[in-house]
């Protein structure tokens, strides 16, 4: 009785007072602090909360952060319900949530969904700010997709990058001691591999990763953009796009798989542990799955960065972050749970289960130790530095978002791939991305 | 009145009238009730009513409501999170000028029409090899079933791995019988990839048209077969001139079913293509789908559903008048 009764006499301002105490010792304390000051404040019993996220292509992080659900649980005396859905449900459950204002109180979000859903989320800047501060300052990538509107709307939680996965021994007996670092070279070696019916692989199909990794990154590679900053004026159908196009057509012509138009996110996992092809644009599933059950794979596995074109290196990306319902009966909870979760003790748990799968939301945690012990992951590490968002020059709005799903990039690539001339099929983008920003 | 000796005031006589008045009042109402209720029960038209009654309600509610949000929503710029505002048949207008919607609509009439015909074809050559007897004749019936019994997700999941660019069966079986030398990429071309999506489609459909079509065809009198061919006629003029007009009727409920589940049709082409690729295979489902949901425009995603309604009205309204007429 005496711990309900405390519990339930807490106000907001003793919870924040308690986290922000954690905050300051995370800062000045050292582990010890945080250990001592980062215990989660207790809230009246039988209260609930529901966490949904997805179900991440690392299992040991899945199983992590139900364990740090149960032991925030534990010491707040809350009923954490930690749910995992596959990624592709995620959209409707969220847009099921905001509509009937019931349902999981606080829900992972991926790339720019706080702009796509920010009436029904709760505004955040605390809690982002306070990580922001504490950590060196939040990547501007990540910022992006969720601040909205002068308001954080969800914490980014950091992202899962894209590289290329490569069979080092068949690079090396193409010609290449390392993986290409421009698209020239690039290219040049894809042609040998290819002439040894070991391809390198990439999607072109109907699927919100791997074939939206190549179509933006290469197009930006080449110095090509949707639109103008003020995403006003659609500028894709430029000599920069079409030499992005045409070299994409002879990719695929001299170096890449030719089943890529029929593949989606998982397909070229599958190609690259079955020795199909020889690289692919991949998260580091690739490397992970190898590890476990093809060592003979992962030992002549490694990982080289997007190559860099006429105007430079660069990634298509976006955060992982968490994003509090506005409909939500338990927003003190909900606040601590985020932010318990956030704070360096468990945040580093969840982030050394995720084995370099996730890369953190600030330069804080590139000095992990974690990427010493493993150095074939350093490439995951540094992506973040050449991210970019669908939109940009612009934020990552709506209309950027629906030019996403309309998959206008990726068909362009598509159908200059299937024979359309590569002017034709800029102009054709062209269009479509007009009705997209209009 | 015929329960007038029941009454306790008759019962008990005049004296007891002054003692008994509660249960007078409180019995006589419910036999009343009771009485009228029997009574209204037995006027057809009333009953038919009270037995409609929960059907009724739960088509109000999970159908009719959902029509009327849906229809509200496409003529408004709803987003999620937002209160949507009357745009008229803006909605509408933009997906004239889309291209993608007018691929989507050329692919869900290909997908269906196609689709439909095929199911029938087979569906109909499959009821009357079953309609004859031979062994094991009950379990090739109930074998028959499983692509229609088993979830559209996990049936289709295996199709995409015999459909698979890189681990295709189909392509190992072609190539280890000397009839293909390259691959053939199932879903890697738009027209193949359309073809693909319509044979799974009616693998899936087809053992509905053939156990239906054969209950109508086991309600076909033989005798009336024996006379035809006393009469002269062969085995096409039999299913012709007697079969199918006999199970016509049952044939076009089918194909109004089949044709209404085509129409709107998502997980198959969902799981198999996402409507690729480059757009080639989207059908209104699943353009719907990625616009109301992954870019949480509810208003237009329900445009698009809904541009299948008056054609499937259209269907619907024929098939039951031809139905009724035949009657």
């Amino acid at each position: 009785m005496a711990t309900r009764n405390t519990a339930s006499s807490m106000k907001r301002r003793t919870f924040l007072t308690m986290t922000g105490a954690a905050a300051g010792a995370a800062t000045v304390g050292g582990i010890p602090g945080i250990l001592q000051a980062q215990q989660p404040p207790s809230f009246p019993k039988g209260t609930k909360l529901h966490l949904l996220e997805w179900v991440s292509f690392v299992p040991a992080a899945d199983v992590e952060l139900k364990r740090l659900g149960a032991e925030f649980g534990k010491q707040a005396g809350v009923d954490v319900t930690v749910e995992l859905i596959n990624f592709n449900d995620l959209n409707p459950r969220i847009a099921s949530a905001i509509e009937t204002k019931a349902g999981p109180d606080i829900i992972q979000f991926h790339n720019n969904w706080a702009h796509l859903y920010a009436d029904g989320i709760m505004d955040v800047d605390e809690l982002a700010e306070q990580v922001d501060k504490r950590d060196g300052g939040i990547y501007d990538i990540f910022r992006q997709g969720t601040f909205v509107g002068g308001r954080w709307k969800a914490v980014p939680m950091g992202t899962s990058p894209a590289t290329f996965a490569y069979r080092t021994d068949w690079f090396k007996e193409a010609g290449a001691e390392k993986f290409p670092d421009t698209m020239d070279e690039f290219r040049k070696v894809g042609t040998e591999l290819k002439k040894k019916d070991r391809p390198i692989g990439q999607a072109f199909g109907h699927s919100l990763g791997d074939p939206n990794g190549w179509a933006y990154a290469v197009t930006w590679c080449f110095g090509g953009q949707e639109v103008d900053k003020e995403q006003k004026r659609v500028l894709i159908n430029s000599k920069e796009t079409i030499e992005a196009l045409k070299f994409t057509v002879a990719m695929w012509k001299d170096a890449l798989d030719e089943g890529g138009l029929a593949w989606d996110d998982s397909s070229n996992n599958r190609a690259y542990h079955a020795g199909t092809i020889s690289a692919t644009l991949n998260g580091s599933s690739i490397y992970f799955v190898a590890k476990r059950q093809f060592p003979d794979i992962v030992k002549v596995t490694d990982h080289g960065h997007m190559p860099k074109g006429p105007a430079g290196r660069f990634y298509q990306m976006g955060p992982q972050a968490r994003a509090i319902m506005k409909h939500t009966k338990n927003k003190d909870v909900a606040v601590a749970f985020v932010r318990w979760l956030m704070d360096r003790p468990q945040y580093d748990s969840y982030f050394a289960a995720n084995d370099g799968y996730l890369m953190g939301p600030t330069p804080f945690w590139e000095k992990h130790a974690l990427w010493e012990k493993d150095p074939k992951l350093a490439p995951f590490r540094d992506s973040v530095k050449f991210g970019r968002s669908p939109g940009w020059p612009g934020p990552p709005s709506r209309k950027a978002s629906e030019a996403l799903v309309k998959y206008i990039m990726v068909d362009m690539y598509a159908q200059a791939i299937k024979g359309m001339k590569a002017e034709d099929a800029a102009k054709w983008a062209e269009g479509e991305l007009k009705k997209a920003y209009a | 009145m015929a329960d007038h000796p029941r009454h306790p005031i008759r019962q008990d006589g005049a004296a007891s009238v002054a003692v008994a008045p509660a249960p007078v009042t409180l019995a006589l109402p419910q036999a009343r009730v009771r009485r009228s209720l029997g009574q209204l029960l037995e006027r057809e038209h009333v009953l038919a009513g009270v037995l409609l009654a929960p059907t009724l309600l739960i088509l109000l509610v999970f159908i009719a409501y959902p029509f009327a949000i849906g229809l509200w929503l496409a003529v408004t710029d709803k987003v999620v999170g937002r209160p949507g505002n009357f745009i008229g048949l803006e909605n509408f207008r933009v997906n004239l000028n889309d291209a993608i919607f007018l691929r989507a609509f050329q692919n869900t009439f290909v997908y269906t029409f196609i689709a439909t015909f095929l199911k029938l074809v087979l569906g109909m050559a499959a009821a009357l090899l079953l309609n004859h007897h031979f062994r094991f004749k009950r379990i090739v019936r109930a074998g028959m079933l499983l692509p229609w019994i088993i979830p559209t997700v996990l049936s289709t999941l295996a199709w995409q791995w015999m459909f698979d660019a890189t681990f295709s069966v189909f392509n190992w079986m072609l190539m280890h019988s000397g009839i293909i030398s390259k691959r053939i990429l199932w879903l890697g071309d738009g027209v193949l990839a359309m073809g693909c999506l319509i044979a799974v489609n009616v693998w899936r459909g087809m053992p509905f048209f053939a156990i239906t079509l054969l209950a109508g065809l086991q309600t076909v009198n033989p005798d009336l077969h024996e006379a035809a061919e006393i009469d002269g006629a062969n085995a096409w003029k039999r299913f012709w001139r007697v079969t199918l007009p006999l199970i016509k009727p049952i044939m076009l409920v089918v194909v109004l079913f089949s044709m209404i589940a085509t129409f709107a049709d998502f997980q198959l082409i969902y799981v198999l293509t996402r409507g690729g690729p480059y757009s080639s295979t989207h059908v209104f489902g699943t353009y719907a789908y990625e616009i109301a949901m992954r870019a949480a425009k509810l208003g237009q995603g329900a445009s698009i559903s809904l541009t299948l309604f008056p054609f499937l009205l259209v269907v619907i309204v024929f098939q039951l008048w031809y139905i009724r007429k035949n009657d």
